[in-house]
């Protein structure tokens, strides 16, 4: 007898028999949290899906000019420009021109090439009367064609599957002959931008936890009626629209506002020399800390209001100072809620858009400011979702060191 | 003078949280060096509060606290040196069992040397050393509970408190720490005041027993005295098991009392507190001095009763009888080799010395 299974007083396996009786409840589960899941997929993760897939995946040249595709790919993007290439680029010139897609194809090797819009757009126009040698002809119609960067441009262009946006979302762009360099000086923003945003979510955070600390240390030990009090106006915010309380800032800080009135009023500065607290990272980091505030409170006093105050106590009467035994026995208990609170903090502000867009200015603007410019203005939706993806491995590099650091585990959000 | 001195005074205190009624009213205390003196009664009774205004944790409203013939009220309680043993514990959950305990040697500045030695002496004492480096949440509660213990004494404080250490035990287990804390107090002399609701836990352990009712003490005494000479009625009903009958003082001769039972007759009983002809009172006896018998006993005082109920509990048997109208009237009959065949429904006489049934004030 080597089956040592447990059997059921029936005879079947004890394990069957379990998973048979625990079916119905885990239907009974599955169906309670269905809608919801529904709705995830469908409004959250497939979009998801679709909006990061564009950040490598661009098919608009290759479908458009399939012949030029295939002549710049066999190309090796030092050597001369060949008449097979030139071939190819006319023949499909027109077909772009006649189904009215050249637009799209002039955007696209645009990105890749500042002036091949017109460049494009022109050539098309006439590259029905164009008589071969074609390679002629096009330098013919425009000096840009003799120029061997265009062609590398193109052959970045018509790349399907391409890690030019990633690339260019680090301040890098794709070689034609393979291999990354670094974007031209001018263009280098994404990097800065980056830094920039890390920078202030950090500061935001510890800003928070500066000013939350004791506000939950009290909450959590002041008598009931007190704490609830303070609850509330620690609450109020959520209740009032976040475009309210960002323009309230805006009427608090600027320049005729109510901190710089009251600062003239104090001389701590001139009438015609008054601080300036908004439009600039300055105005981005009051703002924001006052915006993420509860999220660094609720869970550092849910953390606080079960660490018993005869801890405290108990220290105390060992010998230790009131700070020994804030230091050592209450700020350790009080780090699972230090960590769920800076981590909810951080990783909210590394993403934030609307109050940097309406009092950063110029140089309190953040990643997303840049995602949100691509989105609407630009309309380079493909930049835009090498960005966030750039912006999410962030995210879950600072959750890894987080966890390697504190431990997941070791977090309690409420 | 200082050597008259009692180790631990209590003045005159008093303790208000809201200013309109006293938690404790004037107590007057006074703890010897080396006793083990427990603060007995229920909850709400103020005795909590006198531990933690001893510990430093609650300012005395009005009067002194003395500690060695000092006045503590103004030394914050990190500079008292009194050791403190929690009601759950109080172990600190991030550190391990010697960190905790070399806490209150470090926050002294003691060398690593020294402290370890101390550590490991403590642990020694509990028979807990191979639990060093484990975390509280790895321990069970007794354990727990032990840690706590030698936390407390481990850097040698003359004076420890406990307040309800052994609340969050099963019963076995608290028996056998009572036993575990008094051989500790016995072994190493320090002065212990110990805070609990629970009379057998007080009765066990303490030199003395301060009965604390309505923030006043009730009754200090030695356990044997307390059991058996309460001083009032709420004494004799908080410590053990006591049956009560109530009646009119009829004539006051001596140590002796007659009292007037209404229409069930007039009993004799020992006099104890001062009570006038005619006053209301309680009269106290103890449910192991009462015996069961067909007949009236010569010598003793004897009442007829009816059993009503039987409960076999093993070593004895808890006999619920209606003697003189009161229905919950307890004797406990030994389970001795000759059993007594009893039923409900049986009438009898129950009995008792003079000396054992005391005429205590009416409340």
């Amino acid at each position: 007898m080597s089956d040592t299974r447990l059997l059921a007083a029936d005879g079947t396996p004890l394990k069957r028999k379990l998973a048979q009786s625990l079916f119905r409840t885990k239907l009974r589960t599955f169906g309670l949290v269905c809608p919801l899941l529904a709705l995830i997929i469908s409004a959250f993760v497939i979009p998801i899906v679709f909006m990061l897939s564009a950040s490598v995946y661009d098919d608009r040249y290759a479908s458009l000019m399939p012949k030029s595709t295939i002549a710049v790919s066999e190309w090796d993007g030092e050597s001369p420009v060949t008449e097979d290439m030139a071939a190819a680029m006319v023949a499909d010139l027109i077909i772009a021109k006649e189904q009215k897609t050249i637009g799209r194809v002039a955007n696209r090797v645009n990105r890749e090439f500042s002036g091949a819009t017109s460049l494009f757009k022109s050539t098309a126009r006439s590259a029905k009367k164009f008589e071969p040698p074609y390679l002629e002809a096009l330098e013919n119609k425009d000096k840009k064609w003799q120029n061997i960067e265009m062609w590398q441009a193109i052959k970045v262009a018509s790349k399907t599957y391409t890690l030019g946006y990633v690339a260019n979302a680090l301040d890098m762009r794709v070689k034609a002959t393979g291999g990354f360099e670094p974007q031209d000086e001018l263009r280098q923003i994404h990097i800065t931008l980056f830094m920039r945003t890390i920078e202030i979510s950090f500061i935001v955070t510890v800003a928070c936890l500066l000013l939350g600390y004791p506000v939950a240390y009290l909450m959590a030990n002041l008598p009931l009626r007190t704490s609830n009090l303070l609850l509330i106006l620690v609450l109020m915010p959520f209740w009032t629209s976040l475009l309210v309380r960002t323009t309230a800032w805006i009427a608090m800080l600027q320049g005729q506002g109510v901190m710089n009135d009251l600062f003239v009023v104090f001389g701590l500065a001139t009438d015609d020399d008054r601080f300036s607290l908004i439009y600039n990272k300055t105005g981005t980091l009051i703002a924001m800390t006052h915006i993420m505030l509860p999220f660094m409170i609720m869970p550092l006093y849910s953390v606080m209001k079960t660490i018993s105050p005869a801890y405290v106590r108990a220290a105390k009467s060992m010998g230790a100072t009131n700070w020994t035994a804030f230091w050592r026995v209450y700020f350790p208990q009080s780090i699972p809620g230090i960590g769920a609170g800076s981590l909810l903090v951080f990783i909210l502000a590394i993403g934030y858009y609307i109050t940097p867009a309406l009092v950063g200015g110029q140089d309190g603007q953040m990643i997303s400011n840049i995602i949100d410019f691509h989105m609407r203005r630009s309309l380079n939706w493909n930049l835009a979702a090498a960005l966030g993806l750039v912006l999410l491995v962030f995210v879950l590099f600072f959750f890894w060191i987080y966890d390697r650091v504190v431990g997941i585990d070791n977090m309690k959000l409420g | 003078m200082a050597s008259d001195m009692p180790f631990v005074r209590y003045e005159n205190v008093q303790k208000s949280y809201d200013g309109e009624s006293l938690v404790v009213k004037n107590l007057n205390l006074d703890i010897q060096k080396g006793e083990f003196v427990t603060m007995l009664g229920p909850s709400g009774s103020g005795k909590t509060t006198c531990l933690m205004m001893l510990a430093g944790f609650e300012t005395a409203t009005y009067g002194d606290i003395l500690l060695d013939g000092k006045p503590i009220n103004n030394i914050p309680p990190h500079r008292r040196g009194i050791g403190m043993v929690f009601q759950n514990y109080a172990l600190f959950p991030h550190m391990t069992v010697n960190e905790n305990l070399a806490f209150p040697l470090t926050v002294r500045k003691m060398s690593k040397a020294d402290s370890e030695a101390k550590v490991r002496r403590a642990l020694e004492m509990v028979q807990m050393v191979e639990f060093g480096d484990r975390k509280p949440a790895q321990l069970s509660g007794g354990q727990q509970q032990r840690i706590a213990l030698a936390r407390a004494l481990v850097f040698e404080p003359e004076l420890v408190l406990m307040d309800e250490p052994l609340g969050a035990l099963d019963k076995q287990l608290r028996e056998h720490m009572q036993y575990e804390i008094k051989h500790i107090h016995e072994s190493l002399g320090v002065t212990v005041v110990y805070v609990t609701h629970d009379q057998s836990e007080a009765l066990t352990m303490s030199n003395r027993i301060a009965v604390f009712n309505d923030g006043i003490v009730q009754q200090l005494a030695d356990p044997v005295t307390l059991y058996e000479r309460p001083d009032n009625a709420f004494v004799a009903q908080f410590i053990g098991e006591n049956n009560t009958l109530v009646g009119h003082v009829d004539t006051i001769s001596g140590k002796k009392v007659t009292v007037d039972l209404g229409e069930n007759g007039k009993i004799q009983a020992t006099r104890v507190v001062d009570v006038a002809k005619g006053d209301k009172t309680t009269l106290s006896i103890r449910p192991e001095r009462i015996a069961f018998s067909d007949k009236v006993v010569r010598g003793k005082v004897s009442m007829p009763a009816q059993v009503m109920e039987l409960i076999y509990l093993g070593d004895h048997i808890r006999c619920r009888m209606n003697v003189a109208g009161n229905d919950e009237f307890i004797a406990k009959i030994p389970n001795s080799n000759k059993p007594i065949a009893l039923s409900p429904g049986n009438k009898g006489y129950v009995s008792w010395n003079i000396d054992d049934c005391r005429a205590l004030d009416y409340s």
